[in-house]
């Protein structure tokens, strides 16, 4: 008999974006390099990242008793966590033991983010050993109507921002009647301080395409499409390699898993503008033209992309779906409270100690999330403000911080949800800058085709600098009440008479600044 | 000729056969150009219009709309920091100040011997870890100014 050979041991190093923006590429050469040099056999295994990312780079050793972590650990690490037994999940400083019982996750109710970090996104066993395409195998089993059915009474509401049942959308285009249909997914995620739809993309993306697969299925579209920025390098990669190997095992193509039904996936590229997360100057994009939003109705389930019946997704939304046609509606819509069912993937980012991905029923509070889970700020300063919904939501002051993380509750505060982004803020800031930047990104980003967006946001800047330039002095002719009653109509007119969302919620942070933090606006302070 | 006039007709040619039939290539025809010959040359224009039967304005319109697609020739190394929000709120402001002072450059600019490009971008979904900038697809985080003098170093800038 020979003699044993080892096996090597797993060591899970995120490949996500965020983790490597930190050093993970570095501390996975480091461990190869290191445990060669010292006879130990390792195989790296490049997963998603967990979304705790403040423990970024962190990685995660396969043992008999389970995955043990370590984080945040860098390249200069390695060295000192192996001679300390990292391979057997010997004691470190950097040891976090079984990821899963860590508060922040413990705490989570993780669906549609179930499997981030935990497979491996370039296989698509793993994706299946963790409950995936569960989802279609279901749907394929049930008429088109039935699947419908399903996702309408999970509750589910689009989770790019408009928050319009996902059901009741997709039921429209099943109803038509066209040659071609199309399921368009929205993966350019701009909102600052957002990054689930990456995640899913880069550390899940099977899970995207099985819900693309589902929705074609159901609505009878046979081609699909994901419009992905280019800001997405990593997402774009992972997508690719996922595409062909759903291709190559029949999960995308001519005869979708053996059912005889065609469904097929291409990537497209943004070029580097927000405003195409706006679905009709997506789909105006998809089309190679300029990405100028398209008058509604006809609405793009009606006559979306090259005038067929579209579903327009983001990818949140759609990779939800696996899970409730896998476990069903009621399943689902058990979560959350009122009129937001199911969970939301919450984005902790920007100023706040443990800032990550926090996937949970609908209806935390903001004190929940930003103070026991985040840990309040990073710089360790009182927490000032938060954004919710990224450039176009609203400033919460730390004293509306009960405000529950649901779309109306959220509503009945001026306040949005949009993409579920929270990004916090620390007492330093000025919010009169703030609410000038919220200006001057609408500037720099509306497509120009209505008045209000295109000029107002310039116009709009005009009037904040005024404000910002005049503090401190004093104002004997009352110009400080005059450009405050400008802008305040000036903020009128964009939110009713713009085309889209751009220039029509601009107002949201400008008037949630100015309501809250009026100080930062005055001229005596 | 110079190098690049010399790609120009058979790189446009390759785009378009190999996307001219898809639904709506244009934006796919630019990326492949782009990513050719590092820009769009305005020369490229007439012979993409042609090539989909579109009007040259059509396709300078939709050049010029994208930040992405860019005209002039970019530096060796471009540098996008991000501006929004979430990484504001962890002092990109001071970063930005920072950057601009080291590379002598302002947004939009390209450095006097092509080294360097400095534009801005808004949000690259690193929020969890600001403030962000990424260099020729490479992301950066939790990027301080030490941090970004140490990357600077490796490029040659001191």
């Amino acid at each position: 008999m020979g003699r044993v050979v080892s096996a090597a041991i797993t060591i899970h190093v995120p490949g996500d974006a965020s983790a490597l923006s930190v050093g993970a590429d570095g501390v996975a050469r480091a461990l190869e390099a290191e445990a060669a040099k010292r006879g130990e056999r390792v195989s790296i295994l490049r997963n998603g990242s967990r979304g705790l990312f403040w423990l970024e780079p962190l990685i995660e050793v396969v043992t008999p008793a389970g995955r043990v972590a370590y984080g945040p650990v860098t390249a200069a690490d390695v060295p000192k966590l192996l001679a300390g037994g990292l391979l057997t999940g010997g004691a470190h400083p950097l040891r976090l033991g079984d990821i899963n019982a860590h508060p922040y996750l413990a705490g989570q109710q993780r669906l549609t983010g179930a499997r981030l970090g935990v497979v491996d996104p370039t296989s698509l066993d793993d994706y299946v050993a963790h409950g995936g395409y569960a989802g279609l195998k279901a749907a394929l089993a049930m008429s088109p109507a039935d699947v419908v059915r399903t996702v309408t009474e999970s509750g589910l509401r689009g989770r790019g921002g408009a928050a319009f049942p996902t059901g009741i959308k997709w039921q429209t285009v099943l109803d038509q009647r066209a040659p071609q249909k199309y399921i368009a997914c929205n993966a350019d995620e701009g909102d600052s301080g957002t990054f689930a739809d990456r995640m899913l993309m880069e550390g899940d993306p099977f899970s995207l395409l099985e819900g693309m697969t589902i929705a074609g299925i159901a609505v009878g579209a046979t081609q699909g499409y994901i419009y992905l920025r280019v800001e997405y390098p990593h997402a774009a990669r992972a997508l690719a390699r996922a595409l062909t190997i759903a291709r190559a095992r029949g999960f995308l193509g001519d005869d979708v898993c053996g059912s005889g039904k065609r469904f097929d996936i291409a990537v497209r590229l943004g070029a580097g503008a927000y405003i195409c997360g706006e679905e009709t100057s997506m789909l105006e994009s998809l089309e190679g033209r300029r990405g100028e939003v398209r008058v509604r109705p006809p609405l793009p389930a009606v006559k979306g992309l090259f005038g067929q019946p579209t579903v327009v997704n983001n990818v949140v939304t759609l990779a939800t779906v696996p899970v409730i046609l896998a476990r069903g509606a009621q399943f689902y819509r058990d979560f959350g409270v009122g009129k937001s069912r199911g969970t939301v993937m919450l984005q902790l980012a920007g100023n706040v100690r443990h800032g990550g991905l926090f996937e949970a029923a609908f209806g935390m509070t903001v004190k929940q999330l930003v103070h026991d889970y985040g840990g309040g700020s990073a710089t360790g300063r009182p927490v000032r403000a938060v954004q919710i919904g990224g450039p176009l939501g609203a400033y919460l002051p730390a004293s509306q911080f009960d405000t529950p993380l649901e779309y109306e509750a959220l509503a009945a505060r001026d306040a949005l949800l949009g993409h579920g982004g929270v990004v916090v803020f620390d007492e330093r800031v000025d919010m009169a800058r703030m609410a000038r930047y919220a200006l001057e990104f609408c500037a720099v980003e509306s497509c120009g085709k209505c008045t209000p967006c295109r000029i107002g946001s310039t116009r709009g800047v005009e009037i904040v600098d005024r404000i910002i330039m005049a503090r401190g002095q004093v104002d004997p002719n009352g110009a400080e009440a005059a450009d405050l009653a400008l802008l305040d109509e000036l903020c009128d007119t964009m939110f009713s008479g713009s085309l889209c969302g751009l220039g029509g919620l601009t107002p949201f942070p400008v008037r949630s600044a100015l309501r809250h933090f009026r100080d930062d606006f005055q001229r005596h302070r | 000729m110079t190098a690049e006039a010399e790609k120009l007709q058979p790189c446009v040619g390759q785009a378009l056969a190999r996307f001219a039939a898809e639904p709506g290539p244009l934006l796919e025809i630019l990326h492949a150009v782009q990513n050719e010959l590092g820009r769009v040359p305005p020369e490229a224009v007439p012979l993409i219009a042609d090539g989909l039967n579109l009007s040259r304005a059509e396709v300078h319109g939709v050049v010029s709309f994208y930040h992405h697609f860019r005209e002039q020739a970019p530096g060796r190394f471009v540098v996008q920091l991000c501006r929004a929000e979430a990484c504001q709120s962890m002092n990109s402001r001071a970063l930005e100040e920072f950057v601009r002072g080291k590379l002598r450059l302002n947004f939009g600019e390209t450095s006097a011997d092509g080294r360097f490009t400095l534009e801005p971008v808004y949000c690259l979904g690193n929020c969890a870890c600001a403030p962000s900038l990424m260099v020729n697809g490479e992301l950066h985080g939790r990027v301080t100014p030490e941090r970004f003098g140490e990357l600077a170093k490796e490029w040659g800038v001191s």
